[in-house]
């Protein structure tokens, strides 16, 4: 096969992956609805925990926002690849013809569009309960925008690690927290930074650069991780 | 060459294990009486710290393991995946549970120590968090090798976990590093304690020795162990330990 064939091969994996898995969960909306519950709830605890002291909340919000997408990332990622392994479909994926990598790439897509991108749409919301002003949401956004695509990209190579063990949920949680903690300072630290007066160039531009690095490493060691689980 | 990769053969490497260990151990505890002697005896009491300060004998070399051994592991794990040795695995394996042991002893040892220096025992400290976070990584390493009951499939996800962990290790530091300085000040700082005097350095040195020659023995000993365990049956397993050896009928 020429490069430019190679090329055109990885695209259409691409692209193909996506959309078909934009196309089931579009007919299990379910799914993603309940990913997004569990963010509300998990949200809505920390006032009720912490007291609904504004102060405080504020102070705090922005924080309990970034860790409660992680765990909604969290729950979501277990499906990434479990439906597909268990029926077999993954190992067809992989003898495919085209670019194992990008068939990958695509799945991680998706499921960013149906997790990280809905907890984005949810966000303003959840901001006024903390008492967040509008441009502090903008800034909270722009770091969503930023990290939940790392949270993605990373997730997808544990989830695919721990295919079809017993007690996936918490060895996923225990592998993949740790990792977070760059995405989690950084997002969190840009919007004090902001609140502070102070500017936030670098907080973005970091986190810019963990979301290159992840996307130019978490697909294929993601495929790397689901030619161990397969073989 | 060709010696290397004879002595990447389990059944080969076994035996030398077993000889080596005894002797790595035997140094670990002669480092660690001299080190124990120069660190609690011979040198003098801290002007400012007083006698706390010698847990630093014990605290020190272990978070230098810590780090190390996390290293090791990701070096045995590229070593794996590329040229496909199973003993690259098995030292990978043999050694997480000492890193372990020493992050945790690093991290105990410091809180030891925190709470008269500091005056309380944790503090969301750069070093204190990113080893509490390496701690994570390692048990990470570890629960995802015993949920794998294939033990192929276990060594190669513990590999590739590996290899992501150490590429987020800096990563981790320098973002927990630049977390701390914007929540609090440096009003603590190890880094800011007055130059250590010679003996006390040296104390430290053959500490940080004794823990090198414990991780080596103790990963050697583990090493035998997994071997045994993943090469149940095998005949020169069975010539070895002799034919009353209840190994060969495990399986």
């Amino acid at each position: 096969m020429s490069a430019d064939a190679v090329h055109a091969g990885a695209w259409a994996g691409l692209v193909w992956a996506l959309r078909r898995d934009l196309r089931l969960a579009a007919r299990s909306a379910a799914e993603v609805l309940v990913v997004l519950g569990f963010f509300f709830v998990a949200v809505t605890l920390f006032p009720l925990g912490v007291g609904p002291d504004p102060r405080v909340l504020r102070l705090i919000g922005a924080g309990v926002i970034w860790v409660c997408a992680m765990l909604a990332c969290l729950m979501s990622l277990a499906r990434l690849f479990a439906a597909d392994f268990a029926d077999g479909t993954l190992e067809q994926m992989l003898l495919s013809e085209m670019p194992f990598g990008a068939i990958v790439c695509g799945k991680i897509g998706a499921h960013w569009l149906t997790t990280g991108w809905p907890l984005m749409l949810c966000t303003p919301l959840v901001g006024v309960q903390f008492g967040l002003d509008v441009t502090e949401v903008g800034v909270l956004l722009l770091t969503l925008a930023l990290g939940t695509p790392v949270l993605s990209l990373i997730g997808g190579i544990m989830a695919a690690l721990t295919l079809g063990l017993r007690g996936t949920g918490a060895l996923l949680a225990l592998l993949l927290l740790p990792l977070y903690v760059p995405v989690l300072i950084f997002g969190v630290g840009a919007v004090d930074a902001y609140s502070a007066g102070l500017g936030i160039e670098g907080q973005l531009s970091i986190l810019g650069a963990e979301l290159i690095v992840a996307l130019v490493g978490a697909p294929l060691a993601a495929a790397a991780a689901v030619r161990i689980a397969i073989d | 060459m060709a010696w290397i990769y004879r002595y990447a053969s389990p059944a080969t490497f076994y035996p030398v294990a077993g000889v080596l260990a005894p002797w790595f151990m035997a140094a670990a505890a002669l480092l660690a009486g001299l080190g124990l002697y120069i660190g609690l005896i011979a040198a003098p009491t801290d002007f400012q710290q007083g006698d706390a300060y010698r847990i630093i004998y014990v605290h020190v070399p272990a978070a230098w393991m810590s780090m190390l051994i996390y290293i090791v592991m990701a070096i045995y794990a590229v070593l794996y995946l590329t040229f496909n040795t199973r003993l690259s695995a098995m030292m990978m394996n043999a050694l997480a549970p000492t890193g372990a042991m020493f992050t945790f002893l690093a991290l105990w040892t410091g809180a030891l120590w925190g709470r008269p220096t500091w005056g309380t025992y944790w503090v969301w400290d750069a070093r204190l968090t990113s080893e509490l976070i390496l701690l994570f990584l390692y048990f990470g390493f570890m629960a995802l090798n015993a949920a794998i009951e294939d033990a192929r499939r276990a060594d190669k996800a513990a590999a590739l976990v590996a290899i992501v962990g150490v590429v987020n290790v800096p990563i981790i530091y320098f973002s927990v590093q630049w977390w701390n300085t914007l929540h609090q000040g440096a009003s603590v700082s190890m880094t800011a304690s007055p130059k250590m005097a010679s003996i006390m350095l040296s104390g430290m040195l053959v500490m940080g020795l004794a823990a090198w020659m414990y991780a080596i023995g103790a990963a050697l000993k583990r090493v035998q162990t997994i071997i045994v365990e993943r090469e149940v049956g095998a005949d020169w397993l069975r010539r070895h330990l002799g034919d009353n050896a209840q190994v060969g009928r495990v399986a």
